[in-house]
């Protein structure tokens, strides 16, 4: 049986289908959570996609915080749930509280939309646990807000619990400590700012992304196989 | 109730980069003015609320602000009710 992925659906998501793809490719199979259902559907996993949520309004992230379906999400989350939020979803799981620190504009000020080198810096996440430490993926970075920042004490709790997941190899943004993801406590939650759904096949330029979306079916299969 | 007008200031926390207002404090000695430092970028929110006093309106605001309007993380806000 495989594993049912929840995807996040906020007026203004755009990369819905793209996660979509790239999880079927893999075996998974695909829910989309509609932003104001104020449930999970049961599912095995949850994404919050990239996009321009509410319009990205006010702040990244900030409306889309209060929609029904986050509650269920934040839920999902403490009941250790594997969740990823990518790009714009991760700018929500930060306002969300479900991460610390924020997403601000680029250090240039400048929109990217390019391939980037990341370091796998942690392997016991929903993200990462098929990876190896050290691995260095290629995968599409595509935003004006990512730019990550945390007060210096929330900065030393995640290096010191292990909580950076992926770094930069040269830091394209200006993100504190060349930060590209990070997780929660339990490992459970994840944000990244970029795309690995856009690097899940070599016709993209880059199937490393791969790795990454395994692991999240890797986390998917244990929740489900845990819950039965 | 009576209406006030709000007027809420919102700023980058002090030692939170602030990348639109270092542009801009760059780009200002292009046009010969070279005495400018600090220059900080933030946003305005107006609004009016109906509240029995100013007291209870600024305080309401500023919960807006807490729960919405800034984030804290990264954010301070001011609030002037007239």
């Amino acid at each position: 049986m495989s594993v049912r992925v929840g995807v996040v659906v906020f007026p203004g998501t755009n990369c819905e289908f793209d996660v979509q793809y790239a999880v079927e490719q893999l075996g998974g199979r695909v829910e989309l959570l509609w932003h104001g259902e104020d449930s999970t559907k049961g599912v095995d996993a949850i994404v919050v996609p990239g996009g321009f949520a509410h319009g990205d309004y006010l702040r990244t992230g900030a409306i889309a915080r209060f929609s029904p379906v986050m509650r269920a999400v934040g839920e999902y989350a403490r009941s250790g749930g594997p969740v990823i939020g990518i790009c714009n979803g991760f700018q929500v799981l930060c306002e969300a509280h479900l991460l610390p620190g924020a997403l601000q504009k680029n250090a240039g000020l400048k929109f990217m939309c390019e391939t980037v080198a990341l370091r796998v810096e942690t392997t016991s996440t929903a993200l990462t646990n098929q990876a190896r430490v050290g691995d260095v993926l290629r995968i599409p970075i595509n935003h004006f807000e990512g730019n990550y920042v945390c007060d210096p004490r929330a900065l030393a709790q995640l290096r010191a619990e292990d909580r950076v997941i992926l770094r930069y190899v040269d830091n394209p943004n200006g993100s504190l400590d060349d930060i590209a993801g990070i997780c929660n406590a339990e490992g459970n939650v994840v944000g990244l700012m970029p795309h690995p759904e856009r690097a899940s096949d070599v016709l993209l330029g880059s199937s490393d992304g791969v790795v990454l979306l395994k692991s999240l079916l890797a986390a998917a299969t244990s929740r489900a196989t845990l819950l039965v | 109730m009576p209406a006030f007008h709000a007027h809420v200031e919102v700023t980058h926390l002090p030692g939170i980069a602030d990348p639109a207002g270092a542009t801009v404090e760059r780009a200002l000695p292009a046009l010969g003015y070279k005495n400018v430092a600090q220059v900080h970028i933030g946003k305005t929110i107006r609004l009016v609320v109906d509240a029995p006093d100013a007291e209870s309106a600024r305080e309401q605001v500023q919960e807006m602000c807490e729960r919405l309007l800034a984030n804290p993380v990264i954010e301070a806000y001011q609030v002037v009710i007239s």
